[in-house]
């Protein structure tokens, strides 16, 4: 690869494969929304700079050979004061009638001192979303950027569109940013001996505390997948809900585990809400040739149904997704009854930069070559071979398109006998060769043989 | 230089962005910057969508020079009468249900003059436009 940008080393990523469950089958290639998979060798390859941790291939793999690293309880050990973030899809893996405070509580069970809802940042999201539409100086639609897979797309597809994504963090990392600063002020402990771990529904999320998206630094410690604990959970749920200290979050923050909810929450009148990454996709592509002028916000979430279809979740998203309606319809009129309401200000977190994000780096992937005349050359180049390709893309060949191979073939990393279709017809022309070249006689042997030959067969 | 050339047919709004989107990724697989490449797809998207709503059917020719890009977008159709106007945002011919779908806002002409550096149109009732642009692929200053 001389010369081509993709390969960039040292990316952290939460999708790994495990390589003795992979069979080579095509699956994944061709379900990737980056392209990242090829299959090398009988095994699925990553091109680390192209994923963007959406985990498609982790819920397509019928092996389960595509994973997602992400830490474990064991890791608490680490620090001397642990709090859980829970992120609202955590509450709809469970019928709505077993209260956030059960579940809270359980979380406690498995060894967090305190949990702080992720759902509290989403209020302060919600409101700094509001404040930030009644701009005149910014870029619309204004594209969310509470989905690290999306954001990652626009970073590696869409590099046009980055001044379009909101330039404010993610809920759970204005969460993490108010847990660290408040509890060791009020603790007196060391900011870095809090341990801050969220209870994610998605890998995007692992890599984002990794490799945080416009933040210098995450304040997030880890990540813990929803799956990994929830037969946990489960087993600590207490019979009754017991007493839950701390801010509980009102519906408008827990209401962002569906999709639709972040603009229900910040009350945005020409919103759109688009869900599932090929189709967000789609979305940001007629954003790029101007088209959605008049819509203000695009809540694009990468997976189907938003958060609750994480690939980390354990319940069906048709069924997570049901409860938490219910759930969101009860903690309504319970909220009214009782009195809470969501956050009103967000004074106390202005100061700690909101507002202030570092930018989002482009990522481009699809330039073909740094050298602009080298890039037209192999423009033609796979223009060219992929009129001989049979276009059926089958992903035989290990690319997941016939435009993919083409593009491998351009840049020298494949070849066309890579094509199975290609394959046999040079092996069927070699063939052909062969009988020509077999009945071609030497001169010293005489036709007349030949002819008698045949008669004599039949 | 890279040749790109597209039938585009009148009325035929499922395939309505195809031609420009392919323009747009053969800029971004050569390293046109960002902003640039979006010009052109606007400009192209634009010209595209014209020739959807009020032509026969056209031609869009992306001639791609590594520094510069430039479209040629020739339609059989009604022609412009008037060009001054039609040059003015919010100013549309496009039948009422055009614009009911969203189309035909009246920028489609000024928007592909912004879009590009260089910018020609030449016209002749009942027979037909052609558009012209060039768009460089240095950046704004």
């Amino acid at each position: 690869m001389t010369g081509v940008s993709p390969y960039m080393p040292g990316y952290f990523h939460s999708v790994r494969l495990t390589a003795h469950h992979c069979k080579g089958c095509v699956n994944c290639i061709k379900r990737c929304p980056t392209e990242a998979i090829r299959i090398r060798g009988g095994k699925a390859q990553i091109t680390e700079a192209r994923c963007i941790d959406c985990g498609e291939c982790i819920r397509r793999c019928p092996n389960h050979a595509k994973t997602a690293y992400t830490d474990c309880l064991d890791d608490l050990a680490r620090y001397k004061y642990n709090v859980a973030l829970p992120a609202p899809s955590l509450y709809a893996q469970f019928p709505p009638h077993t209260p956030v405070n059960c579940i809270t509580s359980a979380l406690n069970k498995l060894g967090f001192d305190e949990v702080f809802e992720v759902a509290q940042g989403a209020e302060i999201v919600t409101l700094a979303i509001r404040d930030y539409l009644k701009r005149s100086d910014i870029k619309r639609p204004v594209i969310s950027s509470a989905c690290p897979a999306v954001v990652r797309l626009v970073q590696v597809k869409f590099p046009e569109l980055i001044e379009h994504l909101l330039p404010i963090d993610a809920p759970v990392e204005v969460a993490a940013r108010i847990v660290r600063t408040e509890r060791s002020r009020e603790l007196g402990i060391d900011p870095d001996e809090i341990g801050l771990w969220f209870i994610t529904p998605c890998p995007a999320k692992m890599t984002a505390v990794r490799q945080p998206l416009g933040s210098e630094k995450s304040n997030i410690t880890g990540a813990i997948a929803i799956s990994k604990i929830y037969g946990e959970l489960l087993k600590a749920l207490p019979s009754s809900a017991e007493q839950c200290s701390g801010r509980r979050a009102s519906w408008v923050g827990v209401g962002w585990a569906v999709a639709g909810g972040e603009t229900t929450a910040a009350q945005i009148d020409h919103s759109l809400i688009v869900h599932e990454i090929h189709s967000v996709a789609e979305v940001l592509e007629q954003v790029a040739l101007g088209k959605l002028k008049h819509i203000d916000y695009i809540e694009a979430l990468a997976c189907a149904s938003g958060c609750i279809g994480g690939p980390l979740t354990v319940e069906s998203r048709f069924v997570a997704e049901q409860w938490m309606k219910k759930r969101l319809k009860d903690m309504r009129s319970e909220d009214t009854a009782k009195g809470i309401v969501a956050r009103q200000g967000y004074d106390e977190v202005a100061e700690l930069g909101v507002n202030e994000r570092r930018a989002i780096e482009p990522r481009p992937i699809m330039r073909l070559d740094d050298d602009i005349f080298k890039a037209m050359y192999k423009v033609e180049v796979m223009d060219k071979t992929l009129g001989k390709l049979p276009g059926l893309d089958c992903g035989s060949c290990g690319s997941p398109s016939c435009k993919a191979l083409a593009e491998d073939i351009a840049q020298g990393t494949a070849s066309e006998t890579d094509c199975i279709f290609r394959l046999r017809e040079k092996v069927r022309d070699l063939a052909q060769e062969m009988v020509d070249i077999a009945q071609k006689l030497p001169p010293s042997l005489g036709k007349d043989n030949s002819k008698t030959g045949r008669e004599d067969d039949k | 230089m890279i040749t790109l050339e597209m039938q585009l047919d009148g009325a035929s709004f499922e395939t309505a962005g195809e031609a420009s989107s392919r323009v747009k990724k053969v800029l971004q697989q050569i390293g046109v910057p960002g902003d640039v490449t979006r010009r052109v797809a606007i400009a192209a998207y634009e010209a595209e969508m014209n020739v959807i709503i009020h032509a026969r059917r056209g031609i869009m020719t992306a001639l791609i020079y590594p520094d510069r890009t430039e479209l040629t977008v020739a339609d059989e159709g009604p022609g412009i009468a008037d060009i001054s106007l039609a040059m003015q945002e919010g100013y549309s011919t496009a039948p009422d249900s055009v614009r009911e779908m969203g189309f035909g806002a009246g920028m489609g002409l000024p928007n592909m003059a912004r879009c590009s550096d260089e910018f020609d149109i030449e016209t002749v009732i009942g027979e037909g436009t052609k558009i012209r642009m060039t768009i460089y692929h240095e950046k704004r200053p």
